[in-house]
């Protein structure tokens, strides 16, 4: 192979860089994700198993926090704000959104499993588009505005 | 009901993404910052941000939203639902928020939006 092009193949190395979705982000990604799932069937879990009437009163609402499923719930989801808060600050919001999608089918899987909910063949379908648009967007640049948090 | 919730959700989900994109690309918080010494600090920061603050207050309106939503709907259905905000998310982050949508990520966040609409059905 000639030099020079081993040259420009390091540029494109080197330029690409960047680009590439750090290890960092990645872990941050996947406990955003975990966060989010088992937060939201612990909530469901709390709710379905509560014969509480939740009209306008924010009164129900904030009883219902108090029980423990949805206060374990609770905490999951104070976990999921404030990492995925820290995710919008290392990638883009247009690639945080369609990544951590994921979180969509495991939570109709859990529906399935745990609450004996109907997943329809369309259901099926959903999460294979789904998983295909994480895929696309997991091959693009994580952060194109370019602010890298600091080491 | 069950669609003023979701309405409710999307909108209030959009406005706090904006808001939590746009402020913590301001002040990047470090992996240092993550260490339990420090998250007390970083939560004390956090919490003297306006947009910030506005962003949490979107996002209770959101959960209070949500939870209604799960008691009068499948959890199968409420959670994919309000995912409906991905495509309008993805066109605000282009427009607002200056990020590079290239061709892969649309096709990516249309995808994901198609599959959110089916899980919903």
């Amino acid at each position: 192979m000639p030099a020079g092009r081993i040259v420009v193949e390091e540029r494109q190395l080197t330029s690409s860089a960047p680009h590439r979705v750090d290890l960092k982000t990645k872990l941050l990604t996947v406990f955003v994700v975990s966060t989010n799932v088992l937060g939201n069937f612990a909530m469901s879990w709390g709710l379905k198993h509560q014969a509480v009437d939740l009209g306008l009163s924010p009164l129900p609402y904030i009883r219902l926090i108090f029980t423990p499923w949805v206060m374990l719930g609770t905490t999951l989801l104070i976990l999921w704000l404030l990492s995925r808060m820290t995710l919008l600050g290392w990638a883009d919001l247009s690639y945080v959104l369609p990544v951590t999608s994921i979180a969509y089918v495991f939570s109709a899987v859990l529906g399935k499993v745990f609450f004996g909910e109907q997943v329809t063949w369309q259901r099926w379908l959903g999460t294979v588009f789904i998983v295909v648009g994480i895929i696309f967007v997991g091959l693009t640049a994580a952060n194109t505005t370019k602010q890298e948090p600091a080491q | 009901m069950k669609w003023l919730m979701v309405a409710l959700i999307v909108g209030s989900t959009v406005l706090a993404d904006l808001l939590q994109s746009f402020e913590m690309k301001r002040h990047v918080v470090s992996v240092e910052d993550l260490r339990p010494g420090r998250l007390p600090g970083m939560l004390h920061r956090l919490a003297h941000r306006g947009p910030l603050v506005l962003a949490v207050f979107f996002m209770a309106i959101s959960f209070f939203a949500f939870m209604k939503l799960l008691s009068v709907a499948d959890l199968s259905f409420a959670v994919p639902v309000t995912a409906a905000s991905v495509a309008l998310e993805t066109v605000l982050a282009r427009l607002v928020l200056r990020e590079k949508v290239t061709a892969l990520r649309w096709a990516g966040a249309l995808a994901v939006a198609c599959g959110v609409a089916l899980l919903a059905m």
